[in-house]
């Protein structure tokens, strides 16, 4: 099978990898990167379990040539703690109980990340439009909608 | 939150430290940081990828399978067809002396839904494996189906299942649940109004984010480690053993956290043949479900016909209520017979009725086999008798929830199934409803209690 | 088998690299990479060309070119198209916008491709590297691949705000499938009368149409309830409504007067 080189930085780290030629990203960060945290609920876009940051923007890793990837910067909830400490929107989602069987939980975090990244004090329909890509079976978004606020009103503060 | 104590205060020590209090959920740091394990967050060396070729057909005699073309695919290592399973028919409640079996694993002589499997191919990736099931021929005798409930308990119906005659599950009772319970048509000669509505439901889908799947790995000396997203694990463990004519201790099933299940994930379906593909091949397999297949093949939520007919007074008592319900199990039982006897049991509702006659009935047809969902065989049984209570309270002018406190069941009332009833809540919690949802009702109904009946 | 990906700089290359069967052509794959993840196993091999031009927008004396490989978030992202917005909005989620083109869009089978609806409303010109042709005939050919090399862009009289009439109709709030999706491009008189119309419909057969009837019969109308009766009468004509898990063919033709009229008074 033909094996292609891809080099990228994933979190942070720089990384080169040979994957098989039209592998998804999905499938390159999870099979060969050790990187498990973006999730395939549809492998169609539908679902936005996979969804990544790819040089700052939210992008479907399912739908997502890791080849078109080369030189990129990609963002995954796997990386968004640092030194085990949680980001806002993890600790607001830990806190307002928005997780239950956490299969949604890595991407709707990324594209809230997102969100907060281009619009530090969303209002509760920037949040809703901002998730209205990422599908959750267990929590009916309320609690999320409610997190994702509450950690832009925790970022603000730190930085005021 | 708001904690209400003051109701049943009398039944336990205010002592409660817990309840009221938010702890932090155990596992909701591993899933804010993608480090909780699902069953297909690891890698194998050597993994194969299983791809099922499904019958294209609502209802069909299979003549010939032709798998030599998929066989020479590049990257096909194995395909499995019904010969290859030690005991290809099985039904999964046979684990509690619920048959017959009536369902095959692989399809042989029949397919009796659109979606059913058929030929299994195992290859080195998923596009091998999707390309070798394109490449497997079967020649078909395209039969009538039969997709609606009472068209198929007619007699000229086609048979679904040949283990089915009549297209309904033979209960010990006959080819219905019933529930007798005083004189139900003294109950509609006394009552001042009757009404008969049908109620019909459609199959619901659970669509879990996470879809179903399992990974096999030969462990040696001819044990097997399965890692499954399954709901049941051990209805797994029995039925893989009973399938593959394996004792179950050489089966090691790995659970874990299920990306949602919602009853979705309770029959037994990806496991038994990753299994046998794992020690017929010798290597580790992936059976995954496409968001395709979560959607159209796994069982949903039985489609329901319920038909109820009540006697009421002007005074707002139900006097009688006579329900038939129909439940779609689809062209298989898996969970539906059980779900068919749950909703006769439920029918009266949580009102005490004292002439009461329930009819329910398990159908089969050509449709995806239906079970398990957030309290099958109750949940759309309350929708229909909810709706019945709204529309007898308007036929006799009433506010709705007085309806329901006059008729709301009581500790120590008899059931129609004969279970006296205990533990009643219902006054209760319409009684804070009211307060909450500012919807008052008169002084009286603020004084009743579930524990007894006002003189 | 793994699918290789053959990347050129230029339009013309990437254009001869797709005459051979089965090879596709790579924008933002939300509908390649999706069929072939669904076990689409007639595409075997992409092709994508990272030519600036499929990525640049043009606004020149009122007329804008867009490039094919442009996406949903960049035409949002530029205030020369407001009157395009709505329209681009529209297209799924904000995910799906950062990687849906507008290139892709024109292929988008129903229930998919409402960009394309409004761009059928507006007129626009579709260009190949093998030349340009009007919106409709694009639509009615796109299925022969082997006449036409790429789409390379898309090119359109800029629509001022509020020219271009657009409804998606989905059952998921905010963001859903389209039931039906109807874009109007009206011009009125000084007595506020239809003097022309372009209606385009989603949903109401397998790629975008346009409702020719409905055009006529608008024409000379007021936007009023009265007027536009005959118009709301024939929108159907002419349509061959798809049936999928949203919605049926006769749920699509029973609401698409309702919302169209809505369209209208709104």
């Amino acid at each position: 099978m033909a094996r292609v080189p891809v080099q990228f930085t994933l979190n942070g780290q720089e990384r080169a990898e040979f994957v098989e030629s039209g592998v998804t990203l999905l499938h390159a960060l999870r099979d060969t990167m050790g990187d498990t945290s973006p999730k395939g609920g549809c492998q169609q876009g539908a679902c936005g379990a996979c969804s990544v940051i790819v040089d700052g923007e939210l992008r479907l890793s399912c739908l997502t040539l890791a080849e078109t990837c080369e030189g990129a910067s990609i963002e995954t909830a796997a990386g968004l703690a640092s030194e085990g400490v949680l980001h806002p929107l993890q600790r607001a989602i830990v806190d307002g109980f928005a997780a239950q069987c956490g299969f949604c939980t890595p991407g709707m975090i990324m594209a809230a990340k997102t969100l907060l990244d281009h619009t530090p004090n969303p209002t509760r329909e920037d949040v809703i439009e901002a998730i209205s890509g990422n599908i959750c079976r267990c929590t009916g978004y309320e609690p999320i909608i409610q997190a994702v606020l509450k950690a832009a009103r925790s970022n603000s503060q730190k930085a005021g | 939150m708001e904690l209400r104590k003051d109701y049943f205060s009398d039944e336990r020590n205010d002592d409660l430290n817990e309840i009221g209090h938010s702890r932090t959920r155990s596992d909701t740091p591993g899933h804010v940081t993608g480090r909780t394990a699902y069953f297909a967050d690891r890698t194998f060396p050597g993994l194969l990828h299983l791809k099922m070729m499904r019958s294209p057909h609502h209802h069909a005699n299979i003549r010939s399978i032709d798998v030599s073309e998929a066989e020479k695919h590049p990257g096909v290592i194995r395909v499995l067809t019904a010969k290859d399973v030690p005991h290809n028919l099985y039904t999964i409640l046979i684990l509690i002396q619920v048959g017959p079996e009536d369902e095959t694993v692989l399809a042989d002589k029949k397919v009796s839904w659109k979606g059913e499997a058929v030929v299994a191919v195992l290859a080195t990736s998923e596009r091998a494996a999707q390309e070798g099931a394109a490449k497997v021929k079967v020649e078909y005798e395209v039969l009538p189906a039969v997709f609606d409930m009472e068209e198929a308990l007619k007699p000229d119906a086609p048979l679904v299942n040949e283990h089915h005659p009549g297209n309904f599950y033979l209960y010990d009772s006959g080819d219905h649940r019933k529930v007798r319970f005083g004189d139900v048509e003294a109950g509609f000669a006394m009552a001042d109004h009757i009404l008969e509505q049908t109620y019909n439901s459609s199959p619901i889908e659970q669509a879990p984010l996470e879809t179903t799947g399992c990974i096999v790995t030969p462990d040696g000396n001819d044990r097997f480690t399965c890692y499954t997203d399954t709901q049941a694990m051990f209805f797994t463990l029995d039925n893989a053993s009973i399938i593959l004519q394996m004792p179950g201790h050489k089966l090691h099933m790995v659970g874990g956290t299920v990306g949602g299940g919602f009853g979705g994930k309770v029959d037994v379906i990806v496991e038994p043949i990753a299994i046998l593909a794992a020690k017929l091949t010798g290597r580790p397999v992936s059976f995954i479900y496409s968001r395709e297949e979560e959607m159209q093949i796994s069982s949903p939520r039985a489609a329901e016909r319920i038909v109820i007919r009540d006697g009421v007074m002007n005074d707002g008592r139900l006097v009688a209520r006579k329900v038939t319900g129909y439940t779609d199990a689809g062209a298989y039982s898996r969970h539906s017979p059980y779900g068919a006897q749950k909703g006769a049991a439920h029918y009266p509702g949580p009102y005490t009725v004292e002439n009461v006659w329930i009819d329910t009935y398990c159908v089969y047809t050509n449709r995806t086999p239906s079970s398990a969902m957030r309290g099958f065989g109750v949940t759309i049984a309350d929708f229909a008798l909810e709706v019945q209570m709204d529309k007898l309270a308007r036929l006799i002018g009433m506010d709705p929830l007085e309806f329901r406190f006059i008729n709301a069941y009581r500790d120590g009332d008899m059931k129609a199934h004969r279970q006296p009833t205990e533990g009643a809540a219902l006054i209760e919690c319409m009684q804070e409803a009211s307060r909450v949802a500012d919807w008052p009702v008169a002084d009286r109904f603020y004084e009743m209690s579930s524990r007894s009946r006002e003189a | 088998m793994s699918l290789a990906v053959q990347t050129y700089s230029s339009v013309r290359d990437a254009s001869d690299a797709l005459k051979p069967d089965g090879i596709c052509y790579l924008g933002g794959g939300t509908l390649v990479v999706r069929a072939v993840n669904e076990g689409d196993v007639s595409i075997t091999g992409y092709v994508r060309s990272t030519a600036p031009t499929l990525q640049t927008i043009d606004i020149t004396e009122g007329r804008a070119t867009i490039g094919a490989s442009v996406t949903m978030a960049a035409v949002l992202g530029n205030a020369g198209l407001a009157g395009l917005h709505p329209v681009a909005k529209a297209v799924g989620g904000p995910t799906v916008r950062n990687m849906a083109t507008v290139g892709g869009n024109l292929f988008a089978p129903a229930p998919y491709g409402d960009f394309t609806v409004g761009l059928l409303a507006l007129e626009a010109t579709v260009h190949g590297a093998d030349g340009e042709s009007p919106i409709e005939d694009f639509l009615a050919g796109r299925d022969d691949r082997r006449k036409r090399g790429i789409v390379t862009a898309v090119s359109l009289d800029v629509p001022s705000a509020g020219v271009l009439r657009f409804l998606k109709v989905s059952r998921v709030k905010p963001r859903g499938v389209s039931v039906v999706t109807i874009a109007a491009a009206l011009a009125l008189d000084d007595a506020n009368k239809v003097k022309s119309a372009r209606i385009a419909l989603g949903c109401m057969a397998d790629r975008p149409i346009r409702a020719q009837a409905a055009e006529q019969a608008l024409i000379g109308c007021k936007l009023e309830k009265d007027d536009i009766r005959n118009a709301v009468a024939v929108i159907g004509e002419g349509t061959n409504p798809i049936t999928d898990p949203v919605a049926s063919a006769w749920y699509r033709s029973e609401v698409l007067p309702v919302h169209f009229s809505r369209l209208l008074l709104g």
